[in-house]
């Protein structure tokens, strides 16, 4: 036995082991994650279940569990119940429902059932009964109409999108140019000076504001028009319990009858749902729709983040490493930059907050955009007060790994430089740098690593559940740091634990969650390939 | 490697004489036996220390324009130390301290008010271990022209050429002069440190054991090219290598301990040395 202990065995399988043990954990969770969040676009057929009282349920069948029965004496048979998810919220106020599966007499899965996924109240689960155009009826039978709807659709949808576009571009613009002119005519206000010119000024600017509120109004009246095309198609539906639902097919966004669907018409049904996740806007309090904004609000902020974070780690570790005195002092200061990296990130988040947001972003309102207050411009949470915080948050990192990089770079190779005669800043910048770059990309890498996946730092400093505007628009000056944005973390919070229809979220989690690992990896993934082509570049002699 | 002189702190005053006395070292301390024609680097009673230790002890000697002068002796005796003064590149050790006066074409080195960039750009050196810098062969040359200020594309495309013609390199790179040089092999890796030393047009080239890594091929090669750049450049190289030494060599130094001990025409060192531990050393008794 002792002979045993010894070999060193014993110790190779508790290693062993305990790699094991960590891959399979890190696999599981990706597993489960994959699983759940790629499902959720996988749409099923939809269940008529009969229950053995008489009435019908309709809906897709989303879980299936079994029922505890604490107390049973050992041999009871297991009982099992299934989720249905029977939407039609509006009229039965729940989407979901547990169902013991004694209780159910019968499931069918009719081929004229159909599912409506609508703009508002979520998915409906019906049968059609008759479309209108106005008061004419269209089409009446259940087959008749579903082919009609086909036709509709599009149409609707393509208004639908023209009202989209009014609303958001053009009458975007003109709001944006009336606040500007607004603003300026605050400015004139403040400024103390030549009366009469002034009032020029502002007569001439308030006329160009009456001008833009015409424009205004014209886009409304066309939005208005719009509008009233858009409820002109009705469409009939009858739920199952014999219910009939009068609505507006501009209301629905996606029409199909999964029972009826080929696999690979199915196939394409998951793809253009998995599109509308990535590149749509949110809908129904985030809880449906697409997450784009989330997507672009995380990478622009990392992107940012490290355009801030590269210069100022790399400047702080060549001083620290190529021209400090050695010495005590510099010992300590290692040591801080150091354990600056294990402070707890809200903390920098109540530092953001307390700096960037207060000192500097007040100043900044009350210097440049005194005419906008009281509302603060700079002086309230935003991506790029986020992006400096957690540029803050993983500037150690840079500095650790550079200086590792810079002490790497041989001596022999500094001192052929010296011998050239080219000086120390020309050495450093020219050959010190340049090959210290694929540890400084690391130290990078690891910032970005740690910065995607913050979120209680940001929650203080500029993320909200949902942002109006992209950092980046069409409006001069194009890319607006001082907006607040949407994260992919801080999102997942939401949706999964601050939204009101938690069932229907937790899809939305899973998927969420998978995307935001999958930018992760993604731009890890990016760093680190720029990286190995640097190696390659700058690889130093080892022979 | 050893280092004789390590744990023996010598005071101001003392010489190293009071380590190993010998009848020759009591007759001559300065170890230059020849009058150098047309000397080029003239130095005077050099001692250096590292923090305190001396590992040049009162050197004095001149070193001809347009020869080859190798310096010999035992690891640890102060070789590359004293070639490293030439360029001052000692200096950029921590606690180096440096006594007497090098004078170069009749510029006093150690002069404060001079560019000490400028001195670096006039005396090249080659490293024992070939440190090319790890980018394309092209920008390795190009990297001290590029330093004083050339710019130009055409200027910079001649430099090169010429400098790997000279180091005779240009054959077997000229296809591939935008290939990291840390993929060529040793020999021409040194070669590619000699061409990025004479593109700046030094006039004096340092070596130090340029050769020590190589195999006897491209050992040879070098050597070549030494006799051959000695037509135009003052070299100064160091090696262990007494048959490269008598090869490639007009006059030889041999130190000891710090010390110069002899200083001759190679021949002289070679064949009937005037004192003994020279003829010991090169005979090959120790070192
Ligand atoms: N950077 C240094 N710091 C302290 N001592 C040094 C340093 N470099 C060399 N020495 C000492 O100086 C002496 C001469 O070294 P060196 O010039 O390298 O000898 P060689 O090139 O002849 O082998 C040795 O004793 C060595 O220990
Ligand atoms: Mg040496």
């Amino acid at each position: 036995m002792k002979n045993f202990w010894k070999s060193g065995d014993p110790f190779i399988w508790v290693t062993g082991g305990a790699l094991t043990f960590s891959l399979l954990m890190i696999g599981g969770l990706l597993f489960l994650i994959m699983a759940k969040g790629l499902g959720f676009f996988w749409s099923s057929d939809i269940a008529e279940v009969k229950l053995k009282d008489g009435s019908k349920l309709l809906g897709q069948i989303t879980a299936r569990e079994k029922i505890p029965q604490p107390g049973a004496p050992p041999g009871t048979p297991k009982r099992y119940r299934i989720q249905l998810q029977i939407g039609n919220r509006d009229i039965y106020g729940l989407d979901f429902r547990w169902v013991n599966e004694e209780e159910i007499a019968k499931i069918d899965y009719p081929r004229n059932a159909v599912l409506l996924e609508r703009r508002e109240w979520g998915n409906m689960y019906g049968f059609i009964k008759e479309i209108r155009e106005g008061e004419v009826v269209v089409a009446q039978e259940n087959e008749e109409s579903w082919i009609a709807l086909k036709d509709l659709l599009p149409r609707t949808q393509g208004i639908y999108k023209t009202i989209k576009r009014i609303g958001k571009k053009d009458i975007g613009a003109i709001n944006y140019k009336i606040e500007g002119l607004r603003l300026d005519i605050r400015k004139l206000e403040l400024q103390a000076g030549d009366q009469t010119s002034m009032q020029a000024n502002i007569k001439s600017l308030e006329d160009q504001i009456e001008v833009q509120k015409k424009l205004y109004r014209n886009k409304e009246s066309e939005l208005a028009s719009l509008y009233e095309k858009l409820a002109e198609d009705k469409i009939i539906v009858s739920t199952i319990d014999g219910r009939e639902k009068e609505m507006s097919i501009g209301a629905i966004v996606r029409a199909y009858r999964p029972n009826d669907m080929s696999l690979l018409n199915k196939a394409l049904l998951y793809i253009s749902k998995v599109w509308e996740f990535v590149s749509g806007e949110p809908r129904e309090s985030n809880t449906e729709g697409g997450i784009f904004p989330a997507i672009f609000g995380t990478v622009m902020m990392v992107l940012i983040m490290s355009i801030v974070v590269l210069p100022f780690g790399v400047l702080a570790a060549l001083y620290l490493r190529e021209y400090a005195k050695h010495g005590s002092l510099l010992r300590i200061v290692r040591i801080c930059v150091n354990n600056l990296a294990g402070v707890p990130s809200i903390v920098f988040g109540i530092f953001g907050l307390g700096f960037f947001i207060y000192a500097i972003g007040g100043t900044i309102d009350n210097i440049f955009y005194s005419e906008a207050l009281p509302t603060p411009t700079f002086g309230t949470g935003g991506i790029i007060w986020a992006s400096l915080t957690l540029a803050l948050l993983t500037v150690p990192v840079v500095i650790v790994a550079t200086e590792e990089g810079l002490a790497a770079v041989p001596r022999a190779i500094r001192e052929g430089s010296f011998a050239l005669g080219a000086t120390k800043f020309e050495t450093i910048w020219r050959i010190v740098i340049p090959s210290a770059m694929p540890a400084i990309l690391t130290g990078l890498i690891l910032a970005i690593a740690r910065a995607t996946g913050e979120v209680a730092p940001l929650m203080i400093t500029g993320v909200v559940k949902l942002a109006p505007e992209l950092p980046i628009d069409g409006h001069f000056p194009f890319i607006h740091l001082e907006r607040k944005f949407m994260h992919l973390g801080f999102h997942i919070y939401d949706v999964g634990f601050q939204s009101p229809n938690v069932e229907a979220a937790k899809p939305m989690v899973y998927a969420t969650t998978l995307l935001l690992i999958l930018i992760v990896v993604f731009l890890n993934l990016a760093a680190i390939i720029i990286r190995n082509r640097l190696r390659k570049r700058y690889a130093t002699s080892a022979f | 490697m050893e280092f004789p002189l390590e744990n023996k702190k010598l005071g101001e005053n003392e010489g190293y004489d009071t380590i190993i006395k010998t009848d020759e070292f009591e007759e001559k301390r300065v170890g230059q036996q020849v009058d150098i024609p047309n000397p080029i680097v003239k130095i005077e009673n050099l001692t250096l220390k590292y923090s305190g230790t001396p590992a040049l002890i009162d050197i004095n000697m001149e070193i001809p324009k347009n020869k080859a002068t190798a310096f010999i002796g035992p690891s640890g005796c102060g070789k590359s130390t004293l070639i490293r003064c030439l360029n001052r590149l000692n200096e950029l050790i921590d606690g180096v301290t440096i006594e007497g006066s090098i004078k170069i074409s009749d510029m006093d080195i150690f002069d404060p008010k001079l560019d000490i960039t400028e001195l670096r750009k006039r005396v090249g050196m080659v490293f024992q271990k070939s440190n090319p810098f790890p980018k394309s062969i092209y920008d390795n040359v190009a990297y001290g022209p590029r330093i004083a200020g050339i710019k130009s594309h055409s200027v910079l495309d001649e430099i090169v050429e010429r400098s790997l013609r000279s180091a005779a390199l240009w054959d077997e790179v000229k296809e591939r002069l935008n290939e990291s040089a840390i993929g060529f092999s040793g020999g021409q890796q040194q070669r590619l440190c000699i061409a990025r030393a004479i593109a700046v047009e030094p006039e004096a080239l340092l070596m130090d054991e340029p050769c020590s890594a190589l195999d006897p091929i491209a050992t040879g090669k070098i050597e070549d090219l030494i006799t051959e750049l000695k037509q135009n450049y003052t070299i100064v190289i160091v090696t262990h290598n007494m048959q490269q030494a008598s090869r490639v060599s007009d006059y030889t130094a041999f130190m000891y301990l710090g010390r110069l001990i002899e200083y001759d025409i190679t021949e002289k060192i070679f064949l009937t040395p005037l004192k003994k531990q020279t003829e010991d050393y090169v005979s090959g008794k120790f070192g």
